[in-house]
């Protein structure tokens, strides 16, 4: 079975050293920001819920999905993060995955781990969000609405993302090729991968707004109060908890 | 189901290399790989000494050859990208085997393809010389930001957890005739990983009260206070300066 390749990790030397370190100050810089907001998101809870949630996007990068017969892909997860825990703990956890995959798994580069957090981590999660704030209109109005507010935050995360790597080319690439090759082969590749992450990540937020919808993100405060349809013939005493 | 918390590139050994502080082996990878991208790419003699500088580090650490050759496929998805760059390149084009190759993008797909490999070989050598518990301890010593050793160390605890629950999904659902082919059968899949992440959230949930009933402050305790000696950081960074000397060298040739 052949597994799709997500061009997306960059290994060592695609850029050449200076930007390699100029985008790793950027990821340091949004890193720590992120990992402010996402203390005020989860307060002294962060560690063990962020822990929890770094786990299973970890896990959910392992589960294949098929695409055609004999090809099959991975979920990059950066939308999905973004509508279910918000941008910042989301940004934390992709992070750390990447840092991680780097450390312990020789999987992209480690002089490359500025740019991969920048494009999938920064890049990717806050355009997925963004994307769902403006659609959150439609997304609170019905569960299609949320589905399709999904599939569009997921798509364009992921030609978003390519397009950092289009950038980090275009200002420090190892040359070889032109500005406009890499763009279209990039993009190209990115919309069709982000088809696919699109349609996983709707279904998948769809689920989870099924049993729990007071967990997806995008959806808080809009929880509409139960509203009794009749009044209780006994009044009751104390909490039945 | 959550047993075993060796990641799986770690080679299970004793040599000086595994003995040294894993803080410095990280500032000697990450350096090692600077010095690698750093190096014009026309200096080829270079790339060849930075290759016997890493076979000299795996009989230090008693890593097999063939062992670390193995697990380098990783790379191969940046290969594929390499191999079109010539194909795609501009002019000028050279003409070999009956093919139109463009000259700088053989250059270019030379770059990537050394540099890459060179920088896999690395992190592979790393992550075989130091053990998971390690290698956090030595982003601690690095002084990143607790909160993000924090999470890595709990992420690290439960990823097995997770995954085993995602494995027996799986299985539940091949055992009741499950077999998707095409991106729209995905359905069952996407609803089990949604599951996943409720009992995800909701094991998190459960894991902070207990941390809290057995007295978690709000910081991992420190339990080893090993201290990094001199002779440490001389010893993980010699095979830093001998890179440094290789770069050197590669820029005065160039």
């Amino acid at each position: 079975m052949v597994t799709m390749v997500t061009a997306m990790h960059m290994s060592d030397g695609l850029v050449n050293a200076p930007t390699s370190l100029v985008f790793g100050a950027v990821a340091v810089v949004g890193l720590v920001l992120c990992l402010v907001r996402a203390r005020a998101d989860l307060d002294e809870r962060t560690a063990p819920m962020a822990g929890l949630v770094t786990a299973f996007v970890f896990a959910v990068q392992m589960i294949n999905f098929p695409i055609l017969p004999g090809a099959s892909g991975h979920l990059l997860g950066g939308a999905l993060v973004a509508i279910l825990v918000g941008p910042w703990v989301g940004t934390v956890c992709i992070a750390i995955v990447l840092l991680v995959q780097a450390l312990l798994f020789a999987d992209g580069g480690l002089t490359a781990l500025g740019t991969n957090i920048t494009n999938m981590a920064l890049i990717g999660v806050f355009t997925g969000y963004g994307v769902a704030l403006l659609l959150r209109r439609f997304a609170r109005r019905s569960r299609g609405g949320l589905v399709a507010t999904a599939f569009v935050a997921a798509f364009v995360n992921t030609v978003v993302a390519s397009l950092g790597f289009v950038l980090e080319y275009a200002i420090g690439g190892s040359g070889g090729a032109s500005l406009g090759t890499v763009f279209v082969l990039m993009v190209g590749l990115h919309a069709l991968i982000g088809i696919g992450e699109g349609v996983i990540t709707a279904a998948t937020v769809g689920a989870v707004a099924a049993v729990r919808p007071d967990l997806v993100y995008l959806l808080r405060g809009t929880a509409t109060p139960l509203v009794r349809k009749s009044a209780p013939s006994t009044p009751t005493t104390g909490g039945a908890a | 189901m959550g047993a075993g918390h060796a990641h799986p590139l770690h080679l299970h050994r004793d040599s000086p290399v595994h003995r040294l502080p894993p803080q410095v082996k990280i500032v000697a990878a990450f350096l090692g790989v600077v010095c690698v991208v750093a190096t014009p790419r026309e200096a080829f003699a270079v790339f060849a000494g930075y290759l016997v500088l890493l076979l000299g580090v795996w009989v230090a650490a008693r890593i097999p050859v063939g062992w670390i050759l193995r697990r380098s496929v990783i790379e191969l998805p940046f290969v594929v990208l390499a191999v079109l760059l010539p194909l795609t390149g501009p002019d000028p084009r050279i003409e070999w085997l009956g093919l139109s190759l463009s000259e700088p993008g053989l250059l270019g797909a030379w770059n990537i393809l050394v540099k890459g490999t060179l920088g896999v070989l690395t992190s592979l050598t790393l992550a075989a010389t130091t053990p998971m518990r390690d290698l956090l301890v030595g982003l601690q010593r690095l002084h990143a930001p607790a909160l993000v050793t924090t999470i890595a160390t709990l992420m690290l605890r439960y990823v097995d957890v997770i995954a085993g629950e995602a494995r027996r999904m799986r299985l539940a659902r091949i055992a009741r005739g499950h077999d998707p082919r095409f991106l729209w059968q995905a359905g069952a899949t996407a609803r089990g990983i949604g599951a996943l992440f409720v009992r995800s959230y909701e094991r998190g949930e459960r894991v902070h009260l207990a941390m809290l009933s057995r007295g978690w402050t709000g910081a991992m305790p420190v339990l080893t206070e090993n201290r990094t000696t001199r002779r440490d950081w001389a010893a993980g960074l010699a095979p830093v300066a001998v890179a440094a000397a290789l770069a050197a060298t590669g820029w005065m040739i160039a």
